[in-house]
Formats: C-alpha cells, sequence, structure tokens
C-alpha cells in the first residue's frame, strides 16, 4: 500500500511538471486529487489494514495528497503567470506614438515681463497702483512740473482727445493721483504699470501704444543712493547676479536730480557686443529724485519728504530678455509669436 | 548739437584728451555724446597740390590734362573732369595709394589714351556732405587757399583732420547749444583752463546812435534789444577756416556776413539778424505786437500772415523780421549790401515758441530762443559779430550800440546747503569739496553758516532751486561715486488688490484651458467701434476721437475688444494658423457726454475668441471643433475659480453681429456683465474667418461682488440615492430652466441634478424634445429610504409635469 502510495506520487509529479496548460492542469488535479482519484481510493482500502497500522497510512497518504496539491498549486500559478505574460505582450503599445494633447495657452510676452517686475518689487513692500487711460492735462503733465509751454512737452507728442484730455503719454499720472490719495503722509511705495500712447508712426522700433512700468517711493530720508541701491538689485534679479548699474545724468522735468539708468550687458558681461552696441551698457531705465515741485503739488512737504521715481519700457526690456527684433510683434498676436513664451 | 573737437580746443585745454575719451567723460557728467564722426572718414594721402599747366585733353571735351605739383618731385599728370580746374590753383589731390571715404582707393589710370596719376578732389568726394558744399565749389573741384604748401596733407587745410562730437542735449541743458556753453561744461568735466574770446572793436567816430534809434513797446516779450552799424562791407564768400567750422556744425556758409552771424550763433548761442540799412527803410526800429492779418514776406519768399500774439521788428511803419523766427525778404542782406544793421536781442521764449510754431517755421535761431539763451551775453556776442564784420568783410564799426532795456541782469541766487545735498544724495561730500565743484563750474558763491549761496550765471537758467544745484554737485562729483543704499525707515507689506490677484486668477485659468493672452490698440477705426459692443441704439453714446488722428485705423478709442480680437483671428488664419483661442484683459471706453469733458468710463474687460478646433487628436480619431457649449465651459469654470458660478445665470438673446439663435447674455445676481455667441455667419463671412465665438465680460463688475469665504463642508457620511428621469419637453422649454425648477422643487434633500441626455428627432412628436436629469437625494443626518425620496422626487415629477407641461418619457 505503501508503495502504491509512492508510485502515485511519482506519477502525479511527473506529469505535473509535463502539463502545459491550465486545462491540463486541471485534468490532473481532478484526476488525483478528486473524489474518485486513487488517493482517495487508497485511503478507502484501509479498512482492510490492521489497526495499528491505519494512523501510519492515513499519514502518508494525506503527506502524498499534500505534495501533490502544492506541486498542482505552484504549476497552476506558473501557468497562470505566464499565460497573464503572454496576454500582456499582445497589448503592447507603440510608446512613440504622440501623446493626447492638452490644450494649454500662455501670458502675452509683455504681461510676463510685468508680472515678474510686479512681484520682484512686491517683495520689497511695493504695491500696485492702476490709473485711467484717458487722463487730464493736469496730472499727464501739470502736476508732473510740465506747465503748458514748457519745452519738453515736444519730447512726446500726445494724442490729444479735447484740449483737456489726452490719451496718457506716461505712467506718471497714476503717481501724482496716488501722491494725492495719500493727503501729505508717507510712505507711498508704489509699481505703476500700464499703456501710454504716442504719436508715433508705427515701425520696427516705435509703436503708438506700449507698455510702461514706473515706480514711485517717498519718504522721509529716501537718498538717491537708495534709487541706486534699489535699482542694483532689480537689475540683477531680472538680468542676473553679476549685473552692475550705471547712472548718468539726465533730464526728467519730474526729477531732480534726473538719471538714465544702465545695466552692464548680459550678454558679453561688459566686453562689448551687438546689443550693447559695443559699449558694454544697455540703457533701460530713466530715473530720479522726485522734484520739489512735484512732492508739493500732491501734497507733499518737500523739506520733510525725499523719493525716487523711475520708469521702464516692457517692451524694450522683452525685446532684449528675449532677443525680440521688432515691437510690432507684440501688437500683432501671431499665434507662432505668443506660443514661444510657455516659459516666460 | 554739433561740436567740433579742433574748434573746441581753442577754448579748452585738452591736451591729452582724445575725442572718445572726451565723449565718454561728457556723457558720463551729463551731457549725452550720441556719437563721435572722425570727418576724415578713414582719408589718406590726399595732399595739396599745385595745377601747374592745365590743357585740355586731346581726345575728349570735358577732360583736362593737368601738370600738378605734389611734393619735391617733378610734378604728375592728373586727368581732371572738373570745369572749374585752372592753371595755378592749389587743390586737394588723392594721390596714387590714397584712400578716400567708403574705401575707395586710388590707383593709377589710363583715361581716352592719357595716363592719370591720381585725382583732384572735390568736397564731396572728401566726404563732405553735398549741402554743405558751398556754391561756388558745389558743381567742381575744391580750390584751397594760396598759401596752402604744396605736399602737406591736405586734411588740415580742409579741416578734414577733425572729429565732431554729436550731442543729444535734453531741454534743460540748452547753455550747451553753443561752442562758449560747451567750454564750460568741458572745463568743468576735466578741471581745465578755459580761454573764452574778447572781442575788440576798433570803432570809428560816427556813432550808431545817428543811424538808429531802438524802441521795445513791451519788455515782457522783449526785454533787451541792441543794435550796431557797420559801414563799408563788401559782401564775398567766408574764410576757409570760417567755412569749414560752419560746415562741420552743419551749416551751409553762404557769403561772410551770414556766416558771421551764424558763427556767433554757434560760438554764443546768440542769434543774430543782419539787415541791409539802406533797405531797412527808416531810422527807427521799433519792436511791437503784430496786427491781426498783418503781412510779411520773410526770407524764404512767403507771404505769412500775422496774428495779434506774434511779435515783430518794424521800421516803425512795417514788420521787417518776425522776431527771433525769421528776417524779412526786403531788408535782407545781398551782395551790393554795403551797411549792415545788426540785431542782437533777447525775445521771450514763449512767444518766439508760438510764432514759430504757429508759422510752421523752425530755425536754429528760433530753436534757441525758445529753450532760453545767456541773457547776459547778447551785449557780447553783438560785439563779437562786430569785430568779425571789421576782421573779415572789411567792415568799420560804428561807435556803441543802440539799445532798449537793461544790457546785463542780476545773476539767481539760489542757496544749497551741503548737508541737505549729502542727504539728498547719500554721499559724504566734505565741503571744501563743493566749493570745488562749484569753481570748476565756474559758479560764484558765498558760504555763511551752512548755507551756500550760488550766484547762478545767465547761461544756466536750468537752476532755479536748491535741487539743481543738488544735481549739478552730484554729477561733476560723478554719480558712480554714490553710494548703493536700500531705503530705510517703516517697512511696507505691500502686495496686489483683491482685484488685481481675481485678474491674475482669471489669466492662470484661462491659459490653464488653452488660451493665449493677445495685446491689442485701443484705438480703431469708427466701424470696428461701432460693432458688437451691444449698447442700445437709442442710447448710442459719441465716439471718443482723438483729434487729430494719425490715420483712420487708429482714429476712436474701442468701446469693446471683440473686433480686435476677430482681427487676431482674421490675422492667423489668413496664415494657416485655423485653430485660434485668445483672450484679452483690457479697458473700453465710453462716455454718455456728446461733448467730453469728463474722463470716460474705463470698465475693464475680458473678452475671448474661439475659432476652429478645441481639441485634435488625429491617430486616435479625436477631433472636436470649437461649438458654443465649448466655450460656455470655459465660463463656467472661470466662475467656478471666482466663487460665483451659483449666482450666474445664462439668458438667450438676439444680438446684432452674433447668431440669433446662438447667443446669450449672461447675468450675474440678475445684473448683465457681458454677452457670449457665435459671430454672425454674415459677419463672419464678411472678416473671411472660419466659424468663430465670443465672450466678452465686465470684469470690473465682476471683481467688484464679494464672494463667501471658502468654508469646508462635511464629506457624505451615508449613503444617496439617485433617480433618473426623462421628461418630454416642448421645445422652446429650455433646459436649465427645467433644471432650475427641479433644483428648487426638490428642498434640502435634493443634492444635485444634472443633464445627462437630449434626444431630439425622430421618433419624438413634432416640437418636442426629450431632456433626461438626473437627481441625486442626499440627507447629511441619516440613511436615505426609498420612502424618504419617493415623497420628495413625487413632489418633483408632479412640480415639472405642471410647471413645464413635462411629460414623462417611457
Amino acid at each position: 500500500m505503501q508503495e502504491r502510495l509512492m508510485t502515485l506520487q511519482e506519477e502525479a509529479v511527473e506529469k505535473i511538471e509535463h502539463a502545459s496548460s491550465l486545462k491540463e492542469l486541471q485534468d490532473i488535479r481532478v484526476e488525483y486529487l478528486g473524489k474518485k482519484g486513487p488517493i482517495t481510493e487508497v485511503l478507502r482500502g484501509m479498512g482492510k489494514l490492521p489497526a495499528e497500522e491505519r494512523p501510519k497510512m492515513g499519514q502518508l497518504a494525506n503527506e502524498v495528497r499534500e505534495v501533490i496539491t502544492t506541486k498542482v498549486d505552484s504549476k497552476q500559478e506558473k501557468l497562470e503567470r505566464e499565460e497573464l505574460d503572454r496576454q500582456l505582450s499582445n497589448e503592447t503599445i507603440d510608446v512613440t506614438l504622440p501623446g493626447r494633447p492638452i490644450r494649454q495657452g500662455n501670458a502675452h510676452p509683455l504681461t510676463a515681463v510685468i508680472e515678474e517686475i510686479e512681484d520682484l518689487f512686491i517683495g520689497m513692500g511695493f504695491s500696485i497702483a492702476e490709473g485711467p487711460e484717458v487722463e487730464t492735462d493736469y496730472y499727464n503733465f501739470e502736476a508732473l512740473n510740465l506747465p503748458k509751454n514748457h519745452p519738453a512737452r515736444d519730447m512726446q507728442d500726445s494724442f490729444f482727445i479735447t484740449e483737456d484730455l489726452l490719451l496718457r503719454t506716461q505712467t506718471s499720472p497714476v503717481q501724482a493721483r496716488t501722491m494725492e490719495k495719500h493727503e501729505g503722509k508717507g510712505p507711498v511705495k508704489i509699481i505703476s504699470p500700464g499703456k501710454v500712447y504716442r504719436r508715433d508712426t508705427d515701425d520696427a522700433t516705435h509703436s503708438h501704444q506700449f507698455m510702461q512700468i514706473e515706480g514711485l517711493l517717498v519718504d522721509k530720508n529716501i537718498r538717491m543712493s537708495d534709487l541706486k541701491g534699489t535699482l542694483t538689485l532689480f537689475a540683477q534679479k531680472l538680468f542676473g547676479e553679476e549685473r552692475e548699474i550705471r547712472l548718468r545724468p539726465s533730464f526728467f522735468p519730474f526729477t531732480e536730480p534726473s538719471v538714465e539708468v544702465d545695466v552692464s550687458c548680459f550678454k558679453c558681461n561688459g566686453a562689448g557686443c551687438s546689443i550693447c552696441k559695443r559699449t558694454g551698457w544697455i540703457e533701460i531705465l530713466g530715473a530720479g529724485m522726485v522734484h520739489p515741485n512735484v512732492l508739493e503739488m500732491a501734497g507733499f512737504d518737500s523739506k520733510e519728504y525725499t523719493g525716487f521715481a523711475f520708469g521702464m519700457g516692457p517692451e524694450r526690456i522683452a525685446m532684449l530678455k528675449f532677443g525680440i527684433d521688432d515691437i510690432r510683434h507684440f501688437y500683432t498676436n501671431d499665434l507662432r509669436f505668443l506660443e514661444q513664451f510657455k516659459r516666460a | 548739437m554739433l561740436v567740433s573737437y579742433n574748434w573746441l580746443k581753442e577754448y579748452v585745454d585738452l591736451d591729452g584728451i582724445q575725442p572718445d575719451e572726451l565723449a565718454d567723460r561728457i556723457t558720463k557728467s551729463g551731457i549725452e555724446v550720441e556719437g563721435v564722426e572722425s570727418l576724415s572718414q578713414g582719408i589718406s594721402g590726399v595732399v595739396v597740390g599745385h595745377v601747374e599747366k592745365c590743357e585740355q585733353h586731346p581726345n575728349a571735351d570735358k577732360l583736362n590734362v593737368c601738370q600738378v605739383k605734389i611734393g619735391e618731385g617733378e610734378p604728375v599728370q592728373i586727368i581732371c573732369g572738373a570745369p572749374n580746374v585752372g592753371t595755378g590753383q592749389k587743390v586737394p589731390v588723392a594721390t596714387v595709394g590714397a584712400v578716400l571715404p567708403g574705401n575707395f582707393k586710388i590707383k593709377k589710370a589710363k583715361l581716352r589714351g592719357e595716363v592719370s596719376n591720381g585725382m583732384i578732389c572735390s568736397l564731396e568726394e572728401l566726404g563732405v556732405d553735398v549741402k554743405m558744399v558751398p556754391k561756388e565749389f558745389a558743381d567742381g573741384i575744391y580750390v584751397m587757399k594760396e598759401d596752402a604748401e604744396v605736399g602737406k596733407n591736405a586734411l588740415s587745410y580742409l579741416n578734414l583732420d577733425d572729429h565732431i562730437l554729436e550731442l543729444g542735449l535734453t531741454p534743460n541743458r540748452a547753455d550747451c547749444l553753443n561752442m562758449i556753453g560747451v567750454a564750460y561744461e568741458t572745463a568743468a568735466v576735466f578741471e581745465r583752463k578755459l580761454t573764452l574770446p574778447k572781442p575788440s572793436l576798433n570803432e570809428n567816430n560816427e556813432s550808431a546812435s545817428d543811424c538808429i534809434s531802438v524802441k521795445v513797446d513791451d519788455f515782457g516779450d522783449n526785454p533787451y534789444y541792441g543794435a550796431k552799424v557797420i559801414r563799408n562791407i563788401k559782401v564775398g564768400p567766408s574764410p576757409e577756416w570760417m567755412q569749414s567750422r560752419l560746415i562741420s556744425a552743419g551749416i551751409r556758409p553762404i557769403n561772410n556776413v551770414v556766416d558771421i552771424t551764424n558763427y556767433v550763433l554757434l560760438e554764443y548761442g546768440q542769434p543774430l539778424h543782419a539787415f541791409d540799412y539802406d533797405r531797412f527803410g527808416s531810422k527807427e526800429v521799433l519792436i511791437r505786437r503784430a496786427e491781426a492779418g498783418e503781412e510779411i514776406r520773410t526770407l524764404d519768399d512767403e507771404m505769412r500772415k500775422l496774428e495779434a500774439h506774434h511779435l515783430v521788428i518794424t521800421n516803425g511803419m512795417k514788420p521787417v523780421a518776425v522776431a527771433g523766427v525769421m528776417g524779412g525778404a526786403y531788408s535782407e542782406v545781398s551782395d551790393e549790401t554795403t551797411t549792415i544793421l545788426l540785431e542782437a536781442a533777447y525775445f521771450n521764449p514763449s512767444i518766439v515758441r508760438q510764432a514759430s510754431k504757429d508759422l510752421g517755421l523752425r530755425s536754429e535761431s528760433s530753436t534757441r530762443f525758445e529753450k532760453g539763451i545767456d541773457r547776459n551775453r547778447v551785449y557780447e556776442a553783438a560785439n563779437r559779430a562786430a569785430e568779425l564784420m571789421a576782421e573779415i568783410a572789411g567792415g568799420e564799426v560804428l561807435e556803441g550800440i543802440v539799445e532798449a532795456g537793461p544790457r546785463f541782469v542780476d545773476p539767481e541766487k539760489v542757496i544749497v546747503r551741503g548737508e541737505r545735498a549729502n542727504k539728498v544724495l547719500g554721499t559724504n561730500i566734505e565741503t571744501k569739496e563743493i566749493h570745488e565743484i562749484l569753481e570748476r563750474l565756474r559758479f560764484s558763491y558765498e558760504h555763511e553758516n551752512d548755507e551756500i549761496t550760488v550766484e547762478v550765471p545767465a547761461r544756466r537758467p536750468d537752476i532755479t532751486l536748491e535741487e539743481d544745484l543738488i544735481e549739478e554737485i552730484g554729477r561733476i562729483y560723478g554719480y558712480d561715486k554714490i553710494p548703493a543704499t536700500l531705503p530705510e525707515g517703516a517697512t511696507t507689506t505691500g502686495g496686489l488688490t483683491p482685484s488685481q490677484m481675481k485678474r491674475r486668477k482669471v489669466r492662470r485659468y484661462l491659459e490653464s484651458v488653452g488660451l493665449y493672452q493677445a495685446l491689442t490698440y485701443s484705438l480703431t477705426t469708427k466701424k470696428k467701434a461701432n460693432a458688437y459692443h451691444g449698447l442700445a441704439t437709442e442710447e448710442e453714446p459719441a465716439f471718443i476721437s482723438v483729434s487729430m488722428p494719425m490715420s483712420e485705423e487708429r482714429a476712436v478709442l474701442r468701446r469693446t475688444i471683440l473686433p480686435q480680437l476677430l482681427e487676431v483671428v482674421q490675422y492667423n488664419q489668413n496664415r494657416q494658423l485655423n485653430d485660434v483661442a485668445v483672450y484679452e484683459i483690457g479697458s473700453t471706453y465710453l462716455t454718455d457726454e456728446r461733448n467730453l469733458e469728463k474722463l470716460p468710463n474705463e470698465h475693464q474687460k475680458l473678452a475671448a475668441a474661439f475659432s476652429g478646433l478645441w481639441h485634435f487628436h488625429p491617430w486616435q480619431q479625436e477631433k472636436k471643433p470649437v461649438d458654443f457649449y465649448v466655450v460656455k465651459g470655459v465660463l463656467d469654470g472661470l466662475f467656478k475659480k471666482l466663487g460665483v458660478s451659483e449666482r450666474i445665470e445664462f439668458q438667450q438673446v438676439k444680438r446684432e453681429g452674433f447668431h440669433p439663435g446662438r447667443t446669450a447674455i449672461v447675468l450675474l445676481d440678475g445684473k448683465q456683465i457681458g454677452v457670449i455667441g457665435q459671430l454672425h455667419p454674415a459677419d463672419q463671412k464678411e472678416w473671411d474667418i472660419k466659424e468663430t465665438y465670443l465672450f466678452e465680460l465686465d470684469l470690473d463688475i465682476v471683481f467688484d461682488i464679494d464672494v463667501e469665504p471658502v468654508v469646508y463642508s462635511a464629506l457624505p457620511r451615508y449613503p444617496s440615492i439617485s433617480r433618473d428621469i426623462a421628461l418630454i419637453l416642448e421645445q422652446d422649454v429650455s433646459a436649465g430652466e427645467v433644471q432650475s425648477g427641479i433644483k428648487a422643487a426638490g428642498g434640502e434633500l435634493l443634492k444635485e441634478v444634472s443633464i445627462f441626455d437630449l434626444y431630439e428627432g425622430e421618433h419624438m412628436d413634432e416640437g418636442k424634445k426629450s431632456v433626461a436629469y438626473s437627481l441625486t437625494y442626499y440627507n447629511p443626518e441619516k440613511t436615505l429610504t426609498d420612502d424618504d425620496v419617493e415623497k420628495v422626487h413625487s413632489k418633483v415629477l408632479g412640480y415639472v409635469k405642471e410647471k413645464f407641461n413635462a411629460t414623462m418619457r417611457g
């Protein structure tokens, strides 16, 4: 009987090993472990054995059954995995085919530049001030120390709507308006971005409508050295840590002293290249100390308060930063142009 | 202002300072040098030659064969085609191997069989602007003075070994519109010695006041008028040195008298006028306002009609010049002139400015008067001109100057405090250094206690305040020496306003769902400003037009951004970029005034245009053209982002320019905030674009309303129960209306109503449609039973049947 069990086990193991499909394996399971299988049969015949042998035989029979079961199970797992592998292999796709496009637009490059500058100054405690694009002569000129007949009015030929109303030629009227609202109490710390208009014929470097972003800080004890420090930080954040700035005397009616601010060329580091016209410097901003007349007109005591102001053109900065060669691109809205600024 | 380096050298010691360094330092301390031009333009090998023989070319009518001595050796043969070449002339010769402007190399050549060893040059060939060439040499070679030394470099004789600095002057620095002013500036910047001209006159015994009298009506218009008389003038060409200086400054030499007035203009910045005394018409100069309609024929031979606010120089009867702008034709200096009446005056800048603007005449003189000349240099300039007239035009200067108004005025006094200067600049400049700077600027001063009282010379009318002096101190001290500091004082938080934050949110959202931001012009055509704005026609406001538009295209302010975005669609689709989804945030401008007096209403609008495909993924056969619901979906998402979606309503409307069946106004809390719809197919055809959808919202209204803050609501703890219903509705009952109706009827337990199917067409009765809704019931307190739901659900069904005349389907 013992012999018979061992033979059965050998036989079964052999068959299991050769089984090549799940169906075949299932047949083997039924054949050996089923109710009508040989092991069951052996166990049934145990009644004929002497009583002392029965437990030993029973145990052996169970062991054989166990071995076969384990073998079948593990074979089944193996076959199932093979089956799955086969199936998955048939599901192979071409991973080089393009993905389902996700729509994604982006900001206009000028907005990108303006926001970057806004955020930079917000970090230094500035707020964003905005104002009307149709302005009065008073805020656009007179409050900025440009009385009627002032020769500097020639510098910016304007789009007048009526005798007194015009499209603003600069965002500085926002400064005058904001200062007025402060009723003579500092600090005033604002950045004012926006559209401005001048009578220029549109070409590669001129646009009758363009953007401007200006800054103003009025407080007690504001010095020109603070202007230099603030703009140095600005230049370094916008154009790289290595940047230096240079102040050159200039003239604006609303600041005194007035300066033009050059930034060391970010392309050639001052060695001289086509971007900086071989000077090593790029003119980026106009700035200065707020003219006492401007402070007084806006209700600030110029003996107590001083301030600095600066202004720049986002178009110029974007053109420098991205290497854009024609200002008209900003207003044509060619999708092939716009989509280039996803990362900006 | 064009400044000759060689000329400047006459006033300032420029030893060891090259033109480039001069330009660089002057720029850094305040006067921008926009360019430095070398007049020689790379010329080499041009020498003074002497034409020893000049004969007709045997084989060419228009050519001459010249034997020209160009140095020690034998004369060389040069063929010359200029009509004015002749024996005995001293001429500039480009020898063989010479280089002329434009890298033009002179080689030995044969012309019609005759050898030519070089070229006799015209000024134009030597790089002089053709407009500047004196008339007598305009069509030929340049003939030099007889004392030119044969064989020497011709450039120095022609003053072409010079450099010209082009100054870009800001309006406040009119003091540098003349050589003396530039000399002051240069001397201050470089701390160099300054040597200025000191006119000395040999006047005869005849008194000028016997020949002329001067009367000024109003010293406000004309604070000073001086007249000198010079007799026995011989009008002719001015000397070479003067001609070349005028040429280098961009002024064409005319004759010695005119050249002298121009020369003094350049040197002193003082506009002068020379009248022909014998044709002046009287012995009296009267300066007065013109009478309205009074006429004068000016030097350019134009008849000019004057107005009452113009200032004129008259001979007591009629105008002989428009003050500071232009002289009259009749009393103009001519070749026959022998006696000069020389005017040196100071006219009110704004009167000159207005007249030059009205008459459309801008000249070297008028710009200087407008920007302010040196009040205290007028008298000296008159003497300088008289001196030159005696020197180079053989004139005899009559004794004295006939004047009206004070010859000099006291200089303005401005106080500057060293402490204040350092406080404004952020520097520690010592008092001693401030004194030195003022001395370099040649400003006299007195220092008492903490105050430095500066006598500002009249040549610097731009300096009137302490800050102006602080600027002078700062720029001469050097802005590069100012330290970089950061502002001290109270910290401020800064940041964006709620509306600015919302605007950024809107932008981020739109960009993240696939729209590109466009930026268009605010000025447009009347036609475009009058379309798509949705304003009721009876209350249509006036256009806001610019008074002098540069073109019809940019004549009025936009009332809506939509036409501009349609232009963007058109531009791109014309370039085969068919799939367009763009938005713009910007102002529109409206007014209810017929004649604009107040500022118009600037509304911050958000507009978008969609055309072509919204989604395209070809190899998986996915393709979704833009339709109304794509655009509405974008808006739905936007309103969710802004927290107002529950308060938004879409109402079908008909609107000019839009598809009559596919357009809605958008309402927020029942107030109209915008429009969404398909561009009318007729308009679409006119624009020549593909099917296009648009929306425009008034962001100011949307941003202004208060929105509930975000509050977490508990996650559901009990299961919800869904019931679907399909309703057969009349075609004209809107699905949204029914949806709201169901929602309202369902009360608190009805958590959500969504539309999941729409069926129209076959198997439906005419004029009917089927809309399927999914209703989700939920009670946050307990698990709902079927009975609970049934009670509410049947109420809902009853309501929709009655209210919308709906029947249940299937």
